[in-house]
């Protein structure tokens, strides 16, 4: 005799829930309670929820169901979804095994060079260059050389391409309030959502060998702030300016491309550090569904408990995100020397 | 005068809001810029603006804060456009042009100079000043050589790679008016140019706009709120209260015969020995005894010098080398007071 059967018949539904007794599968608590081998007394005014509902009548769906019919609808979803996205987002496992493969094929010697050059390239300053090439040979010194390459290439990967979409996605927004209105919604809801939460769906619609499931996780959670800071950066630019570019004829164009993105150029590098970041954060997370990197070592010293392992390797998280940090924000002042301001 | 207008405003009416149209007709009707936002919730901006600004001629706007200059000068290049009424430019309807006309008509016939400078900051002097010919297409060596040209003749040379941020503001606004001279179109727009420099440097640069004015004869529209300014800068003042126009015509002219108790109000505290000049206070020739020959352009305070003092002096006042007037001293020591046009003290 359960709670709400009165409910029910108080309410003249007893016909539609189908003669009291129900022939639902039991919830685990009542599978629970019948091994111990006592009656379930249930409590004195238990909550109305789809299982203590269903157990007055069982026309009222369970639980379980609610689960099992999103679970089902997403794979009805599925082989459409699927067909749609695999082609379009094939190109990025391309790259991100390209970029991996890269990594991994140049030698040391020569990649080690290369990456100095770069940071010595976009910061200009011997300090950050210095600290870059003593992380580096102290990360292979440790023999993580190969995995912290990994996590870098995913980065370098995955970072472009939240700048090749995220930046164009931020100036239309600039330019429609209406646009505007509609997409931030969403940033709001990927910067919101706990990482763990973007995997889940992730996982049902691409195989989990494929690179492409790990790197649509990064950039979707990686871009938001490149979008958010161009479209603010636009925004931004002293209005005087602007109408001074109306007043001597300019078009669109010619605003987009020498007064706006130039003057935005601060907020975007801004944008472009913080994406940087995220990246990072998310690569480590994403070893969760195989990808590779300084991410798996954490992961093994958590499930095996390695300790060493996985403080070694988060060391060597922390000096990458250090390096990436201090050359990207090196670059970004650089930037704002060049338009002095009062 | 009959010639016909560089640039004219007829019928010209800006009401700032969503509803600007249907509203049109309380404007028209002579409701006042206060009860149109307390019962409209509208920004009277403009009420019907006739101007006719003369080619060659400087024009000025002059008004207080508020008063509707800014959105008055921005109506000529179409940076607003207007609730009703016609821009007329070389005779052709500034209202009828196409997006693309528009932006030939910005590029080739008028330039703009800013009150803030407006300046590029990311770009040097030079590129700053050549940015009118670079945004038509021009190539890279005309547009430096035609920005350091300008460059140098408002007293910039030597500063083509400095940026912005490292010059004071009276350099930036010289680079702003070589940008506008480096455009060369016939027409300039200056909202409140000098406004924002010092005393002295805003001296030196009115004596290098009127300098300039003097070889190249363009129609300028100068927007100002300072009367001494104005009064030596204009050929044509405009006065504007409450985006309306109250008095209009010749600076002189309007000095002598104040319209309006708003613009005796402007006039009574400014040195009138120093702004009006012998041809306001003429008297036709009739005389044949006179103590000298004067210029028609000399001010009021140097014939105080030159004469000591002395009111019971006589003048012929000279154009050139023709006779056109005498000057009684007495005149002019009674114009150096304010004429009230209400009548009471
Ligand atoms: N975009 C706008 N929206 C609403 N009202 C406006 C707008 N622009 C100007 N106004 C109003 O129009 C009137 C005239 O403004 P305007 O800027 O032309 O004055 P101004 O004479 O240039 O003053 P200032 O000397 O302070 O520059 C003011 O009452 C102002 O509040
Ligand atoms: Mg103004």
């Amino acid at each position: 005799m359960a709670f709400y059967d009165g409910l029910f018949k108080v309410l003249g539904l007893s016909d539609w829930c189908g003669a009291g007794a129900s022939n639902a599968p039991m919830s685990m608590a009542d599978l629970l309670a019948q091994n111990t081998g006592e009656e379930t007394k249930g409590e004195f005014f238990p909550f109305p929820s789809l299982d203590n509902l269903n157990e007055s009548c069982s026309g009222i769906i369970q639980s379980r169901d609610v689960t099992k019919g999103i679970e089902n609808g997403f794979l009805a979803a599925k082989p459409a979804l699927k067909s749609v996205l695999d082609p379009i987002t094939q190109p990025l496992s391309w790259l991100l095994d390209g970029a991996l493969w890269t990594f991994a094929t140049i030698p040391w010697f020569i990649m080690v060079p290369i990456l100095v050059a770069i940071s010595y390239y976009a910061s200009r300053s011997k300090a950050v260059t210095g600290f870059v090439l003593f992380s580096i040979l102290l990360l292979g010194l440790v023999d993580h050389y190969d995995v912290a390459m990994q996590t870098l290439s995913i980065i370098f990967v995955c970072t472009g391409i939240s700048v090749l979409l995220g930046v164009p996605i931020g100036i239309a927004m600039s330019k429609s309030d209406r646009l505007q209105r509609s997409v931030v919604p969403v940033l709001d809801l990927l910067q919101t959502l706990p990482t763990f939460v973007y995997l889940i769906p992730l996982i049902f619609l691409f195989s989990v060998t494929e690179s492409k499931l790990y790197g649509i996780a990064i950039i979707l959670y990686a871009i938001v702030p490149v979008v958010r800071l161009t479209d603010l950066g636009i925004r931004l630019v002293d209005k005087d300016v602007i109408e001074a570019a109306n007043a001597f004829g300019m078009n669109a164009r010619q605003k987009l491309v020498k007064v706006e993105l130039p003057l935005a150029l601060p907020n975007i590098m801004a944008g472009i550090n913080q994406t940087i970041m995220m990246s990072l954060a998310m690569v480590v997370i994403a070893s969760l569904v195989s990808a590779p990197g300084l991410g798996v070592n954490v992961l093994r010293g958590i499930r095996n408990l390695e300790l060493g392992v996985g403080i070694v390797a988060g060391i060597g998280i922390v000096l990458l995100a250090v390096i990436l940090d201090r050359v990207s924000k090196a670059a970004l002042s650089r930037v704002d020397m060049t338009h002095v301001k009062h | 005068m009959t010639k016909e207008p560089k640039v004219s405003l007829r019928g010209l009416y800006k009401i700032f809001g969503a509803k600007d149209e249907a509203i049109l007709h309380h404007v028209q009707a002579g409701m006042s810029k206060e009860d149109l936002l307390v019962q409209h919730h509208h920004v009277l901006g403009l009420q019907d603006i006739n101007v006719d600004m003369q080619a060659g001629e400087i024009t000025v706007v002059m008004g207080l804060s508020g008063s509707g200059k800014s959105t008055l000068i921005r109506h000529l290049n179409r940076l607003i456009d207007p609730t009703a009424g016609e821009i007329l430019v070389d005779g052709e309807d500034v209202m009828a042009l196409s997006e693309t006309g528009l932006r030939s008509l910005r590029q080739n016939k008028m330039s703009m100079v800013f009150q803030k400078f407006a300046l590029l900051p990311h770009r040097t002097v030079l590129q700053n000043a050549g940015l009118a010919l670079a945004v038509r297409g021009e190539d890279a060596a005309t547009c430096n050589a035609e920005a350091s040209k300008w460059l140098d003749r408002v007293g910039l040379k030597g500063y083509e790679n400095h940026y912005p941020a490292q010059l004071s503001g009276g350099m930036q606004q010289r680079v702003g008016i070589a940008r506008a001279l480096t455009a060369n179109t016939d027409i300039m727009l200056m909202d409140e140019a000098f406004s924002a420099l010092d005393p002295l440097i805003r001296t030196d640069m009115q004596n290098l706009l009127l300098e300039l004015q003097e070889e190249l004869h363009k129609t300028i529209v100068f927007i100002t709120h300072d009367l001494d300014e104005a009064l030596k800068l204009a050929d044509h003042l405009v006065i504007l209260k409450d985006g309306a126009v109250v008095q209009q015509g010749e600076p002189q002219g309007i000095l002598m015969n104040p319209s309006d108790p708003y613009i005796e109000d402007f006039v009574s505290d400014i040195n009138r020995a120093r702004v009006l000049r012998v041809k306001s206070v003429m008297e036709p020739l009739t005389g044949t005894e006179f103590a000298g020959d004067v210029s028609l352009h000399d001010n009021l305070e140097s014939m105080i010098a030159r004469s000591g003092g002395d009111t019971t002096l006589h003048y012929r006042v000279m154009d050139g080398d023709a006779p056109v007037g005498e000057l009684h001293m007495r005149d002019l020591v009674k114009a150096l007071v304010p004429r009230l046009s209400s009548g009471d003290a």
